[in-house]
């Protein structure tokens, strides 16, 4: 356990040290902080239904920093070492392949999920400053967080699949994003073939993600998601973990 | 130490080693010679358990490097070729990182790390990061990784490409003199290189072991014929009808003209007409300056053995 540790400390600290990850910060956060000023533009124009967390979490600005940051944080992490070599240091040190994918993982879930801890602020001075009740209360606040945790799993190792089928790191983010996207829009199915069967509209309702969050953040914790996307994830990362095996064996 | 039968690694379709077996036993320096492409890295990558071989065994330190991986890589340090290293740690930091990864901590891992640093010369450019390094230093950084948790075997893939030949020197030195506490395998296109630091030779060229015999042995073996250098004053006369009757004497070429005349001979193998050469200019009245032979090296070995149009 404590080799995992130590891979695991130095994938971390790839991220942390590295001028990329506060650049990818920056914009991420300032799509975050877009979301948060048009969910209060839409609040104060008149009563409305909706809760701030509710608004936050399903804006345009809120989708495309969640979609896009799956593709950077991992593009790095495979396609790295192979193109550096350095990837021979490491399979010829006694470790096993893998503590390797899940460091590489768990590193870049951890990256991803410390992202979303300013926007937690957003809505701690919020109630601070003004109506609680607007906020939203108990499952509202931590639903969403919880299901950014459960579609983040599952994101983060397509993103290290995508990673691992490549040296080339440009190559990686833009498969990593197909890979991303296609799932994200996978229930667009049902509106592009119009008489679509119900058996594809169930299948496809697992990764409506859309769905999920608008549900989540009105409260109401569905545990299907929490089920499957951790599920996905895992046999995504099997895969990888194979791809990986696989691409050092035939070199 | 290292324990190789019958080891064949197939790549779609092509063969890249081909059924090769040998042994190194404990504290041997073994130069792993073949021109590009023979082998070479692919032995070296298997043994390093880096990939698994098509066919054959191979242990390391009595650990076979497919089934009881993890524990044959305890006992090894590897050098990769082209050095590959993270270029965004300090040199101290990838150190720490590495030792840590090869099970050592605390005080001992400290303590290494200096050994470590003081042995390779790194002690000036410990807080430096890597990318900003010399290829000399990043050499002696990948060496340092290599040997940080003191393995019992060293495996170094060409550890002195691309330096300029102080550092050939120090590398040279410092390989050495691990030498008397690790076994080492190392490859390399230097061939003075393992004459000066290797106990024994590998010669592999197309996934085939060729010899496999100490650097003088091999030298001694060679079929090829010699060479002799004979620099003469002659007068009018000229010497190489005379030269060319001498049995052993194959071919006689002149190199410089003048009062004195220099000829290189190219003499059969396993023969040394120089007795007679002497003698003919003694009676001749031919003045001999220089009358040598011209020792065969490791290069010309390797020539031989690997000469591909055979």
């Amino acid at each position: 356990m404590r080799r995992f540790f130590t891979l695991l400390a130095r994938e971390l600290s790839a991220f942390y040290f590295s001028p990329i990850a506060y650049a990818v910060l920056f914009f991420f956060l300032i799509l975050n902080g877009l979301s948060f000023w048009f969910s209060l533009a839409l609040l104060s124009r008149g009563p409305s239904e909706l809760t701030l967390i509710q608004a936050f979490f399903n804006t345009l600005f809120f989708w495309i920093a969640y979609l896009l940051v799956f593709p950077v944080i991992t593009m790095r992490l495979f396609a790295e070492e192979f193109k550096l070599g350095t990837i021979e240091t490491l399979m010829t040190a006694p470790v096993r392949d893998w503590e390797v994918v899940a460091s590489k993982y768990l590193a870049a879930l951890i990256f991803y999920l410390s992202m979303w801890l300013p926007s937690i602020f957003y809505f701690l001075i919020f109630s601070w400053l003004g109506n609680r009740s607007v906020v939203g209360t108990g499952a509202q606040i931590w639903g969403p967080y919880l299901l950014l945790l459960a579609m983040g799993m599952f994101n983060v190792s397509l993103g290290c699949l995508a990673s691992s089928l490549t040296s080339n790191q440009i190559i990686a983010a833009m498969m990593g994003l197909v890979l991303v996207l296609g799932t994200f829009f996978l229930t667009m199915i049902n509106y592009i073939i119009n008489s679509s069967s119900p058996l594809v509209h169930d299948l496809t309702a697992y990764v409506a993600q859309l769905d999920h969050m608008e549900s989540f953040s009105r409260g109401i914790i569905d545990t299907r998601p929490l089920v499957f996307y951790p599920t996905f994830a895992l046999l995504v990362l099997v895969m990888t973990y194979h791809v990986f095996q696989y691409r050092r064996w035939k070199l | 130490m290292i324990k190789v039968e019958q080891l064949t690694k197939k790549y779609a379709g092509v063969t890249g080693i081909d059924q090769i077996s040998f042994e190194v036993g404990k504290g041997e320096i073994v130069g792993f010679l073949g021109p590009n492409g023979a082998g070479k890295t692919t032995t070296m990558r298997i043994l390093a358990s880096y990939m698994p071989a098509s066919s054959g065994r191979a242990t390391v330190a009595g650990f076979d490097v497919f089934s009881e991986s993890l524990k044959a890589r305890r006992h090894l340090g590897y050098l990769p070729e082209n050095v590959p290293l993270y270029h965004d740690m300090r040199v101290n930091e990838y150190l720490r990182y590495r030792g840590a990864l090869k099970a050592l901590s605390g005080k001992r891992l400290k303590n290494r790390i200096g050994v470590i640093k003081e042995l390779c010369g790194l002690r000036e450019v410990g807080r430096k990061k890597i990318a900003g390094l010399s290829k000399g230093f990043r050499q002696r950084v990948g060496l340092a990784e290599a040997m940080i948790h003191e393995p019992d075997l060293l495996i170094l893939d060409e550890p002195t490409i691309g330096l300029d030949p102080n550092q050939i020197r120090q590398v040279r030195e410092l390989i050495k003199s691990l030498g008397e506490r690790h076994t080492i395998l190392l490859s390399t296109h230097i061939l003075s290189e393992v004459e000066a630091t290797c106990s024994r030779v590998i010669i592999i060229n197309r996934g085939r072991i060729e010899a496999s015999d100490t650097p003088e042995n091999l030298v001694n073996q060679l079929r090829t014929s010699g060479l002799l250098r004979l620099e003469v004053k002659s007068g009018s006369e000229d010497p190489i009808p005379h030269l060319t009757e001498i049995s052993g004497v194959r071919e006689v070429r002149p190199v410089s003209n003048g009062e004195w005349l220099c000829f290189e001979i190219r003499i059969e193998a396993n023969s040394d007409p120089r007795e007679q050469i002497f003698q003919l200019a003694v009676r001749r009245q031919w003045v001999i300056r220089e009358l040598s032979k011209e020792r065969a090296t490791l290069e010309d070995a390797f020539v031989e053995l690997t000469h591909t149009d055979r």
